[in-house]
């Protein structure tokens, strides 16, 4: 935790130091990589575990097209004007191949924009505004993570299970909460024309009243919630929720509520039977899953949590679309290399899609429980992002040609 | 010591103002001519700064009319009346401490001459010569580059004067001009203010507590006590008048200390 | 009806938070004048350090007492070690240095704390009292809301019982009227600042520790915090213990039954309530006229900058006009950003320093000229020189309609009053989505042409930021510029010379806006794009910094502490993963080396050596 991001990077050149002299010295492939170490480092601590723990393993295997790959990486402080300002300096001062990373919507949106004036690639991880791969999507700029239509679809079909009629929503008043909100809607709506949604509340972001809050959900007697607060806001809520009695014989449905950053802080008070998407952390999913998790815990003595896969599948996502590219060249990248790559993923296999450079990483949905006064998620499925995509025709409607 | 007897400048008419329900100044009318010294006295409380505050716009009478010339100035914002011609000093000095002593002086003369709402021509080049024209005869040219801010209090009452001056005013009202000063300077100030006003014709109504100086410059004097004015005359009139000696002496020599 | 009477008590148990986490600001400011800024990060301490107590104390009430009173203990601790360590040096420095001050210490405990607890939320678990609730007809209301309810009034009473039965209690409300009389009665000051500061940082350990079984210690509490206490001290009052409780009132309940209503407002509610307040009774609720603080230094002579400086500048200019054709594109843009910053700077002393104004708001023009121009550039395709000029129009006519209100106004509640219209500005670039993008922003608001190549950009930039600069300094020699510094230095004699000190005031806050807006505008063609994080209370924090950092009372400070705060920023950025407390521990040290600003201590030493 305490670890500068110096010592890490020396650290990380010593273990590629050795392969990468035993092969004749190749230069290293670069990727310059920008994230809000210290604006959100709950997220970005186990996302630069996992980016560091890939590039050991690829750099290992003996790299990408016979080079090592080596990660610059810089803090944006999560201020998109200072993420802009650290683009340049990677593109200029670190002559990088390409550039990864991004937490923040906004972030991601700014980084994307400068790499489409600038001629390079940005691989988006975590950002999960739709706007980056539809709206306001270009030729260079792909996303890793499940977008937040993405998981609201994924949502909608158990939601749509439940027998509720009446739905309240709340949800942090920002793009990301509107837009989370607006989804599930119109699809809760499609899957189920008999649901009508009866009260809304949007609390500021970091700002809950959640007091106020529960008691005004509470007052529009519902039959199911559906929250996408998360973080601090999000442990508020459930505990005025649980003291008031808000949650119980009500379905609720909760947007990333099942990732390790959000459902730890929650404890024993984590409210069970809530339907979320997130990452079973206490039991392996798969293999893949079980080795990740292994070399994870071995090398940073600690459970990996969704940042740890975001920041290791992108690294290999990013070293799937070199492979097939041939080279490092930005156009040949763009139109040859990312487009259908297929890469490995501690979720599963993933794929570049060619229509709007968004990955098929899916991502969990399940119920919340209780284990030992801890939260976890049991009855979980995994949820392939191509199924919870909207049909090609749409996307091509929404994004610019 | 004839009074100058020359047009009335300023007149004052039925005066009142209270505060909280309490009066403080009550039905008080003069009047001072140009080049005339107007002393106005009273002890502590007896509504002098607050008549002076009417006059100058700083309190809004509650009844009564204030004239300059032919004017009537009651109620209107003090920076109205000084542009009418009528100058101020104050019992607490204020100036410019951020600016020099000639500077505070250009500061009056610039608004003086409705240069103020310009953004391009350098200040302190301007009205150089005006401004040291006003501060020689106050003994204060040594000090023209000095910052206000760090003034001895005898010099900074000289700048208020100087700035006060500064719009060729028809009035000057001065609240205690030589509170907190050496003797002597007090009465070389008071004496200096007598020859410009009587030089320029300029009526000046102030205030004072040191009755040597009241007696030695004062034309006319006007005794406040309790918001009432209670006599109006020359020295040796005031000095008579058995309701000044029972409220001066009578109350006790306290109340004419400072 | 018991709905309505549960909300109203839900905002009542929220007021009492509210109190908790002014109470001591208000009481520090009160004395000391202190504007302190890192009140928020003592809070955030407070929660962590309860954490750490509680979840070694038996989850009792009795176990909750002592954590809360332990503490509280450690935390008056730390800010009587925080008084004496750094406060103590500066009270005699400029207006608000103290808050840069206690801006570098909100980030140096922003890394400590993360180091020493961790990135990760921490909750604390509640036993079963703690969730225990009371029912109210069919509802349920939280037993620990009512604890909260109770403490609100409680701390007020044992405060007003310290404030008016203890001699420590007289002499902190003789300070709190006149701190120099206190002096002259032969107390010692940094005895009782100290302890002051001891009670109010005790107070903000009360209020984290107090929140904790409702919510969770994190990262992001400091922050969050801190302006809302200095909303609650200004519509109180700012001194006032009584008004900052029924600010809390007021505030609490209007957003408990806000949310009822209008569900999108909770962005506005608090700094809607502040502007009403503020517009109504500048004075907050209960505040009184500002008691004088007469040891405040008068301001400093202001001359012509020596001939020297004169060289030196334009020797500076010419580097800066070369620098293109001798280093990367990197630096270049680094430059650009901080050609803008100088703008920035320069138009919030304009306000400032000559001005007397102080904006903790300043970054509303600066994202309002960001949107104007980001909006003609793109949904009306107006080419650069249109755009760009549009920004500075709009950002000076609202600043302008606005002033209106600000300029009758003084000090630290103009300051905030300021600090609500950008909030209310900021609001409206997150929610109007449809024209500003929302948290999203505008993109693509790149430069076309030949404009496009960086480094002719940067001439561009150099060029407009330094005739925006010099302008604004030219207007500041001008008789404008001395006819608002004598408005400033005062008030009384300005009015009594002529001087219309309220139009002057509302002229140079519009002149301020547009320049601002202006920078706003180079900055949304530099970064291509416009976000709601241009109107944040950060990106006002930062032209502060600068100000601040340069010597507020200096006409080259702001450019001396653009270059400085910004070049020091960047580097450490690139640096360390510290930065935040290198940066911190820079900030504090500059303070302290250079109390007047890093140009208001060079340049009179200079002078000295020509003299």
């Amino acid at each position: 935790m305490s670890l500068t991001r110096r010592s890490l990077l020396a650290a990380s050149a010593a273990t590629l130091a050795a392969p990468a002299i035993a092969r004749a010295a190749a230069a290293p492939i670069r990727i310059g990589e920008i994230n809000s170490y210290t604006a959100v480092p709950a997220f970005t601590l186990p996302y630069r575990n996992g980016w560091q723990l890939a590039v050991e393993q690829v750099n290992a295997a003996g790299g990408v097209l016979g080079r090592p790959i080596e990660v610059i990486s810089r803090d944006d402080a999560g201020k998109p004007a200072d993420a802009i300002r650290l683009a340049g300096e990677l593109l200029n001062e670190q002559k990088v191949d390409l550039l990864a990373g991004g937490f923040l919507s906004n972030i991601g949106l700014a980084l994307s924009d400068f790499a489409q004036r600038n001629h390079k690639l940005y691989i988006a991880g975590e950002p999960l505004t739709d706007a980056l791969v539809w709206e306001k999507g270009n030729a260079m700029c792909f996303r890793l993570r499940p977008s937040t239509y993405m998981q609201a679809a994924m949502l909608v079909p158990e939601a749509a299970k439940l027998p509720a009629k009446r739905w309240v929503t709340v949800a942090p008043n920002y793009e990301y909460g509107k837009s989370a909100v607006k989804w599930f809607q119109q699809l809760l709506k499609a899957a189920r024309p008999d649901v009508e949604f009866v009260a809304e509340q949007w609390p500021a972001l970091g700002k809950i009243d959640a007091g106020a809050t529960v008691a005004a959900l509470e007052e529009a007697k519902p039959d199911a919630i559906y929250n996408v607060t998360f973080g601090g806001d999000l442990t508020k809520f459930v505990r005025q929720g649980n003291t008031r009695g808000l949650f119980e014989k009500r379905g609720v449905v909760s947007l990333l509520t099942g990732e390790p950053e959000y459902l730890d802080p929650l404890g024993a008070e984590t409210p069970e039977g809530w339907i979320v998407t997130g990452y079973p952390v206490n039991t392996d999913t798969s293999p893949d899953d079980a080795t990740f998790k292994a070399a994870y815990k071995a090398k940073f003595n600690e459970m990996p949590k969704m940042g740890s896969v975001v920041g290791f599948a992108l690294i290999h996502a990013i070293v799937a679309g070199i492979a097939q590219a041939g080279n490092t060249d930005t156009n040949t990248m763009a139109d040859k290399g990312f487009p259908g790559a297929s890469f490995a993923t501690p979720f599963g296999r993933a794929t570049w899609r060619a229509i709007d450079h968004q990955s098929t990483l899916g991502t969990f949905v399940g119920r919340t429980a209780l284990k030992d006064g801890r939260g976890v998620m049991v009855d979980w499925h995994y949820v392939d992002g191509a199924n919870a995509l909207p049909p090609d025709a749409e996307v091509r409607k929404m994004r610019p040609a | 010591m004839a009074p100058a007897r020359g047009v009335s400048v300023l007149a004052a008419a039925g005066l009142c103002k209270s505060f909280g329900g309490v009066p403080a100044v009550r039905g008080v009318s003069f009047a001072v001519a140009g080049g005339e010294m107007l002393a106005l006295i009273g002890p502590n409380g007896a509504g002098k700064s607050t008549c002076f505050n009417m006059l100058s716009g700083q309190l809004r009478p509650d009844a009564g009319r204030v004239r300059l010339d032919a004017r009537d100035i009651t109620g209107l914002a003090p920076r109205r009346i000084w542009r009418l011609g009528v100058g101020r000093t104050f019992q607490i000095t204020a100036t410019f401490a951020s600016m020099t002593v000639r500077e505070n002086v250009q500061m009056a003369l610039l608004s003086h001459h409705g240069d103020v709402f310009r953004f391009w021509c350098a200040a302190r080049h301007r009205h150089v010569a005006a401004a040291d024209a006003l501060l020689a005869p106050l003994g204060l040219g040594p000090h023209a580059d000095i910052a206000a801010g760090v003034l001895a209090y005898g010099d900074l009452k000289r700048l208020e004067l100087a700035m006060a001056l500064a719009n060729a005013p028809r009035l000057l009202l001065m609240d205690e001009p030589t509170a907190g000063m050496a003797p002597a300077e007090r009465t070389a100030l008071m004496r200096l203010t007598r020859t410009l006003a009587a030089e320029r014709g300029i009526a000046v109504l102030f205030t004072e507590h040191d009755m040597d100086i009241v007696f030695s410059v004062a034309d006319r004097i006007l005794v406040l006590h309790q918001g009432e004015l209670i006599a109006e005359g020359d020295g040796s009139a005031i000095r008579a008048d058995p309701r000044v000696r029972e409220v001066y002496l009578g109350t006790g020599a306290t109340s004419g200390g400072h | 009806m018991t709905f309505l009477l549960l909300q109203l008590l839900t905002g009542i148990a929220g007021a009492s938070a509210l109190f908790l986490v002014s109470a001591g600001l208000t009481v520090i400011f009160g004395v000391t004048r202190v504007v302190n800024f890192s009140h928020g990060s003592l809070y955030m301490l407070g929660a962590y350090v309860a954490w750490s107590t509680l979840t070694h104390l038996p989850a009792t009430p009795l176990g909750f007492a002592i954590g809360v009173l332990a503490t509280a203990l450690v935390l008056a601790a730390l800010g009587a070690g925080l008084e004496m360590a750094l406060l103590r040096r500066i009270y005699r420095a400029p207006e608000l240095l103290q808050l840069l001050a206690t801006f570098g210490v909100v980030l140096i405990v922003q890394d400590a704390t993360q180091a020493i607890w961790g990135a990760e939320d921490l909750s604390l678990p509640r036993p079963a009292w703690m969730r225990a609730f009371v029912a109210i007809g069919s509802e349920r209301f939280p037993a620990y809301d009512l604890l909260l309810i109770a403490a609100g009034p409680a701390v007020l009473g044992a405060l007003w019982l310290l404030l008016h039965r203890t001699r420590f209690g007289t002499l902190v409300r003789a300070a709190t009227q006149d701190r120099e009389m206190v002096a002259a009665l032969g107390v010692d000051q940094r005895v009782l600042f100290t302890a002051v500061f001891a009670l109010g940082a005790g107070l903000a350990g009360l209020g984290g520790v107090l929140a904790l079984p409702d919510g969770s210690a994190n990262l992001q509490l400091d922050l969050s915090v801190i302006t809302d206490a200095f909303v609650i001290v200004v519509v109180g009052g700012l001194g006032s213990l009584t008004g900052a409780y029924l600010a809390s009132l007021l505030i609490g309940v209007m957003q408990s039954l806000g949310i009822l209503f209008v569900p999108k407002l909770t962005l506005v509610m608090v700094f809607a309530v502040m502007a009403v307040v503020l517009v109504v009774r500048p004075q907050g609720l209960l505040g009184r006229a500002a008691a004088t603080v007469r040891e405040a230094a008068a301001p400093p002579l202001v001359r012509p900058a020596p001939r020297a400086l004169r060289w030196l500048a334009a020797a500076a200019l010419a580097a800066l006009i070369v620098a293109p054709l001798l280093v990367g594109p990197f630096t270049v843009s680094v430059l650009t950003e901080a050609m803008i910053a100088v703008l920035f700077a320069c138009s919030l002393h304009f306000m400032m320093g000559p001005g007397g104004m102080p904006s903790f708001g300043h970054a509303a023009w600066f994202g309002l000229g960001a949107y104007g121009a980001a909006l003609a550039a793109t949904a009306l395709a107006w080419p650069l020189p249109f755009a760009l000029l549009l920004a500075p129009l709009v950002a000076g006519i609202i600043a302008a309609s606005f002033g209106w209100f600000v300029v009758r106004l003084s000090g630290v509640y103009l300051a905030m009053l300021t600090l609500a219209f950008a909030q209310i500005v900021w609001a409206v670039a997150e929610q109007w989505s449809g024209i500003t993008g929302g948290d999203d922003g505008i993109l693509g608001v790149w430069p076309q042409g030949v404009l496009a190549r960086p480094h002719i950009f940067y001439w561009l930039t150099l060029a407009v930021g330094t005739a925006g600069a010099l302008l604004l300094r030219r207007a500041l020699y001008a008789p404008f510029g001395y006819a608002l510094r004598g408005a400033r230095d005062s008030t009384l004699r300005a009015e009594s010379i002529g001087l219309p000190t309220a139009r002057l005031r509302l002229v140079a806050f519009a002149i301020a806006g547009a320049a601002a807006g202006l920078a706003g505008g180079l900055s949304a063609y530099s970064k291509g794009s416009v976000f709601p994080t241009y109107v944040s209370i950060g990106h006002s924090v930062d032209a502060l910094l600068m100000v601040l950092l340069g010597g507020v009372q200096t006409m080259s400070g702001p450019i001396v502490g653009a270059f400085a705060y910004t070049g020091l920023y960047d580097t450490l950025l690139l640096a360390t993963a510290q930065w935040r407390l290198v940066l911190g521990a820079a900030i504090v040290a500059l303070v302290l080396v250079f109390p007047q600003g890093i140009a208001g201590a060079t340049l009179p030493a200079w002078r000295r050596r020509a003299a």
